[in-house]
């Protein structure tokens, strides 16, 4: 999420699910929380019955819209437009809460005068590069940076650097300026520590005036022709947020896949924090920005980073660049001079020392040569790209399935029959298992060479682990029993291929297999697991997970714990050390085993405590909510007492509350830095925004890659123009991957009139994966379809019930006509446009199959994380079959999993019924 | 006040009446999390004799209170489910089939599959002298639905120990 890292500091949800219940007003935006997230639904709907007000703003009228006191309905892909008209409205209504913007935002902050706005370039920012379709911005050319940051005057780059390819370093927005070549700190440090400010928010170049100009043009009227809504439901909108924000009311904005699929899906999380800045709703109950993910540990796998761009905790991964090819630069080029990341050394030693152990020393500058530099775009679209041209060889699945949930699925099958070798990992013989054999649309097995080897996965109740949900809270699931047959966990097979692997190179002198043979590898469990009733477990080689937990957690290396006889643990990222006496595998995790025996993901106490701090561990270090020191006023009171969450309590000298605070625990209010400090004695006692180099949230962000300001541009498919900045259609910085295999419509497109988004149904899962194996679930989601109003049902002759076919610059698939008032056609550029809604759920594999939606998008990714555009496109639709009718189901519906009776229980409780029931 | 004559007299039960108890009991109880979305949802996994009889959700999370939504509910018959593939299978080149091979089998030919396309394709330096220690026709794709010791291990050994640049997972869709 790095919309909220450019704003706040850290890419993840503020606040934690439950305090929706506290919130006076609730925005759902890009999201259907009620039908997607049906259990964390439930604390909005305590927030209702205290009487907050809860709005939907959606393509789709749905059971969250139902459930919702106001409902507007809006065209896909045009959030940025209503968001602008949002802060907009607070701007020139001047409804912003004055002292918080003033003390914990950039609002005042002045400006580089070089640089210029959308509304001076018809629609781009100074310093782009590029046709105006697929290009790139150089910020430090486009003078981005504030007003004397050495940045400022500095020259352009005099040589190309890799680090300015589209896509490189693209994920990690946590802080400063990775997007660009520019080294972080360069952009917003100024010299003599604070960047110049005019509080008085009159300068011509200070955030505030830049922002009011570049919203200027987001009024009610233009908001309502691009959106296909009223002015009057935009006022509305606004007029509930600004009366339910403030010292005494605080309002929320919760957010889902709605937002991030689209190629300006970052921008729009962006707007949304803007707004919450203005009014003041970050870092206190009830307020806060709340990303709805979509796997159980997506926020984890982010953390701990499989992914290309990044190591764990958000450090970049290297790329193959002067700045980056020895410790000293990469730290210093990566590193920042105050706040949180003051300590970047420290976290990268301490990785490294947890990676290579004993061989991570001064002398080897701790291995970091051996980290494998990026030279171009590795993440998933970009490199299914490559695979579909034959490009790749060998590829393993942990659970994935690109072949029926990539964007632009078919070409995703195309690469996977393009490659050498192919290991799943799976419960279930899923699509991108059984391509070879069981793709409709593909050539016959005899035209593929791919080796495919499955190994059967363990589910989820066989194995043991932590998971971290949406709210950044660990928790960990215990190992129930045993898994079947031959089936391992992820992590028996990731072991035993290490070891494996670590014999075949063992004895090489080869410089290429040193890392390797360096890898600390040593997880074996020191006494025989058993399972929970008391049995030992009949798995050999399975890892012991608490000791890999362990490792992420950290250990002081010159320190033996006595009870343990292995270096202590350390209790935080605070004890890091940069000089190779500490190990540490994601440093944001830090705390979450800080003794032997308390693994505090394992904790499940419940407290009086609302916050239930006992209860799992959220990083970092356990805060609930992020940057809670704004929950109080500069001075350290709360705002009001019915918003009070931590604050400074003067005779203990503390910080106090409800939550662990989100600062330095004994820093006074009135703490001011001293000049030229550095680290976080260059953070003042009243800026709460502690990992961005000047304290407080950014309105104006000059990290991200596509702009320091979000501006609305149509989705590469729409039928219709850019009705703000007519020249701009597109964001000028997308990727298109077009070919034979990923065709594209330009917008405005005139072929495909009909604008498609894409949702997810409460009773299936992604591509079926986990769902269209199971008949419970398929029994109440039986077959795809597609919604569609009852307009433009009649204009193309589909009936309620009956076939419809879907068709865009892809593919065209068949699907069950839903025709339904949930969808309305909207007046948008003075014309009707329509809109149809497809769940995502349906391919070639399982008990039920059907038209696979992810087979109609495209690939395309937006420059700053690669995020392809599902949730608005465009098509063509008419009544009626595909010509030649898709195969059946690949597997028959089994209704009751279990044939035998319960055991050890007597015949009296029993289940009632046959256990042939249902055959 | 006045009490039914009923109320005193032993009462007719059949054996199997009085043994009517929920089959949960004498259960071991462990706990784990939905493993579908990512509100979390405490669940609590019943099993009897090694065998999972019963996923409900966890009445003492502060998350979900004891509810589950459809999927999670559903939880049971992911794991208990005849579907699931429970041996390895393999499909050589150009083959219609798939056939059943041993764990160790498998393991020894996909180290030796990584070993020999990593020796092939490994660079240490690009054309210009830069490092790179890289090996680009290796990719490893998943990790939001495994655990996240998994995820670290995985960029660990891939990344850290192989060179494989392209490790991702499901945040790109």
């Amino acid at each position: 999420v790095p919309g909220l890292g450019a704003s706040f500091g850290r890419g993840a949800a503020t606040n934690f699910q439950q305090d929706l219940a506290n919130s006076d007003c609730v925005l759902f935006m890009g999201t259907n929380t009620a039908e997607a997230h049906p259990v964390a639904f439930r604390w909005p709907m305590k927030a209702k019955e205290k009487g907050a007000t809860l709005i939907h703003v959606d393509p789709r009228f749905t059971r969250t819209s139902a459930l919702c006191g106001v409902f507007v309905q809006l065209r896909a892909g045009s959030d940025i437009a209503f968001l602008g008209g949002l802060v907009n409205y607070v701007l020139t209504h001047d409804k912003w809460f004055r002292e918080y913007v003033l003390a914990y935002t950039n609002a005042s902050t002045i400006i580089d005068d070089g640089f210029r706005d959308t509304e001076d370039l018809a629609g781009l920012f100074s310093g782009y590069h590029g046709d105006g379709h697929t290009g790139k911005y150089d910020a430090r050319e486009g003078r981005w940076g504030y007003e004397g940051s050495p940045a400022h005057d500095g020259e352009p780059p005099a040589k190309k650097m890799l680090k300015e390819e589209p896509g490189i370093q693209g994920h990690d927005l946590q802080a400063g300026t990775p997007a660009h070549s520019v080294p972080r700190k360069d952009m917003t440090h100024a010299p003599e520590g604070q960047p110049p400010r005019d509080p008085t928010l009159q300068h011509p170049h200070c955030v505030f005036q830049i922002l009011k100009h570049h919203f200027a043009r987001y009024t009610p009227e233009v908001v309502s022709e691009v959106c296909g809504c009223t002015p009057e439901e935009l006022v509305r909108v606004a007029e509930l947020l600004c009366a339910n924000s403030g010292r005494e009311r605080t309002s929320a904005i919760v957010y889902a896949l709605g937002w991030t699929q689209h190629t300006t899906g970052v921008q729009m999380i962006r707007t949304a924090g803007i707004l919450q800045l203005l009014l003041g709703n970050i870092g206190r109950p009830g307020g806060g920005i709340m990303a709805m993910r979509g796997h159980s540990t997506i926020q984890g796998s982010t953390d701990v980073a499989t992914l290309y761009d990044v190591l764990p905790g958000y450090l970049p991964q290297p790329a193959a660049d002067q700045e980056h090819e020895t410790l000293e630069a990469y730290v210093d080029h990566e590193g920042m001079t105050s706040g949180l990341w003051s300590d970047f050394r420290k976290y990268i030693v301490s990785l490294l020392k947890a990676w290579y152990g004993g061989a991570a020393t001064p002398e080897t500058d701790f291995g970091f040569s051996w980290l494998p530099r990026v030279d171009a775009d590795y993440s998933q679209l970009a490199y299914f790209d490559r695979m579909a041209r034959g490009g790749v060889k060998g590829y393993f699945l942990f659970g994935q399935n690109p072949g029926g949930g990539g964007p632009n699925a078919g070409l995703h099958r195309a690469g996977l029959r393009n490659l050498d070798w192919l290991v799943v990992l799976d419960w279930f013989e899923i699509e991108s298992a059984v391509f070879w054999k069981s793709d409709p649309t593909g050539p016959p097995p005899a035209d593929i060479k791919t080796e495919v080897f499955f190994i059967p996965a363990a589910a989820a109740p066989e194995k043991e682990g932590t998971l971290t949900n949406t709210q950044r809270m660990l928790q960990w699931h215990h190992k129930a029993m045993d898994p079947l047959g031959d089936s391992r966990s992820d992590a028996w097979f990731i072991y035993q291929l290490g070891k494996r692997l670590k014999e075949l190179y063992a004895g090489s002198s080869d410089p290429k297999d040193q890392a390797l043979l360096a890898l600390t590898w040593d997880y074996d469990f020191d006494e025989e697991p058993r399972l929970p009733d008391g049995t030992a477990s009949r798995i050999e080689g399975e890892p012991d997970l608490e000791k890999v937990l362990q490792e992420i957690n950290g250990h002081k290396l010159d320190e033996t714990d006595r009870r343990t006889g292995r270096p202590r643990l350390v209790t935080g990222y605070s004890e890091l050390n940069d000089d190779g006496t500490t190990a540490c595998g994601c440093w944001i995790y830090s705390g979450v085993f800080p003794e032997p025996g308390r693994n505090r993901a394992k904790d499940r106490a419940l407290t009086e405590n609302p916050v239930q701090p006992e209860w799992g561990f959220a990083w970092p270090d356990n805060r609930r909510v992020l940057y809670n020191r704004a929950s109080a006023d500069p001075a350290g009171r709360p705002w009001s007492e019915r918003k009070k969450l931590v604050w400074w309590d003067e005779a203990q000298r503390r910080w106090l509350g409800l939550d662990r605070p989100d600062f330095e625990a004994a820093k006074p209010p009135g703490y001011r830095p001293p000049p030229g400090a550095t680290g976080m004695a260059a953070i003042a006692g009243d800026q709460p925004f502690i990992t961005k180099p000047d304290g407080v949230g950014w309105l104006y962000a000059p990290a991200v890659k596509d702009g320091p300001l979000p501006t609305h541009y149509e989705p590469v498919e729409s039928p219709v123009g850019n009705l703000l900045y007519p020249k701009q259609t597109c964001s000028p910085t997308v990727r298109m991957f077009e070919g034979p295999l990923n065709r594209l419509s330009h917008t405005p497109t005139a072929d495909f009139p009909v604008v498609a988004t894409t949702f997810r149904l409460t009773e299936h899962y992604l591509s079926g994966p986990m769902s269209r194996f199971n008949s419970w679930l398929n029994e109440l989601q039986p077959e795809m379809f597609v919604e569609l109003s009852p307009e433009l049902a009649a204009e193309r002759g589909i009936v309620h019930g009956g076939w419809l076919t879907v068709r865009t610059a892809r593919t065209q698939i068949e699907a069950r006509a839903m025709v339904t008032r949930r969808l309305r056609p909207l007046r948008v550029e003075g014309r009707t446009v329509h809109q149809i809604g497809l769940p995502f759920h349906w391919a070639f594999a399982g008990e039920v199959v059907g038209g696979n939606a992810n087979d109609l998008t495209s690939l395309v990714a937006d420059p700053n994380v690669s995020m392809h555009e599902a949730k608005a496109f465009a098509c063509e639709v008419r009544a009626g079959r595909l010509g030649d009718h898709p195969p059946g189901p690949t597997v028959r519906a089994v209704r009751w999993p279990t044939r035998g009776p319960v055991p050890d229980t007597p015949a009296a409780a029993q289940p009632e019924g046959s256990f042939e029931h249902g055959h | 006040m006045f009490n039914l004559p009923v109320a005193f007299k032993p009462q007719p039960y059949s054996r199997q009446t009085s043994e009517k108890a929920s089959r949960l009991r004498g259960a071991t109880v462990t706990e784990g999390v939905c493993p579908y979305c990512a509100v979390g949802c405490g669940q609590l996994i019943y099993t009897k004799g090694g065998q999972l009889i019963d996923i409900e959700g966890d009445p003492r999370s502060p998350i979900n209170e004891g509810t589950l939504c459809p999927k999670g509910a559903n939880a049971f018959q992911l794991a208990v489910n005849p579907h699931r593939v429970t041996q390895v299978l393999y499909r050589a080149p150009y083959s219609d089939k798939w056939q059943t091979k041993p764990l160790r089998w498998a393991m020894e030919r996909i180290a030796q599959r990584v070993k020999e396309t990593r020796d092939a394709d490994f660079k240490a330096r690009n054309e210009s002298g830069r490092l790179l220690n890289h090996v680009k026709t290796i990719g490893t794709l998943g990790g939001a639905t495994i655990d996240n010791e998994e995820n670290y291990l995985i960029k660990k050994l891939f990344g850290g120990g192989l060179g494989v640049v392209s490790i991702e997972n499901q945040a790109r869709i």
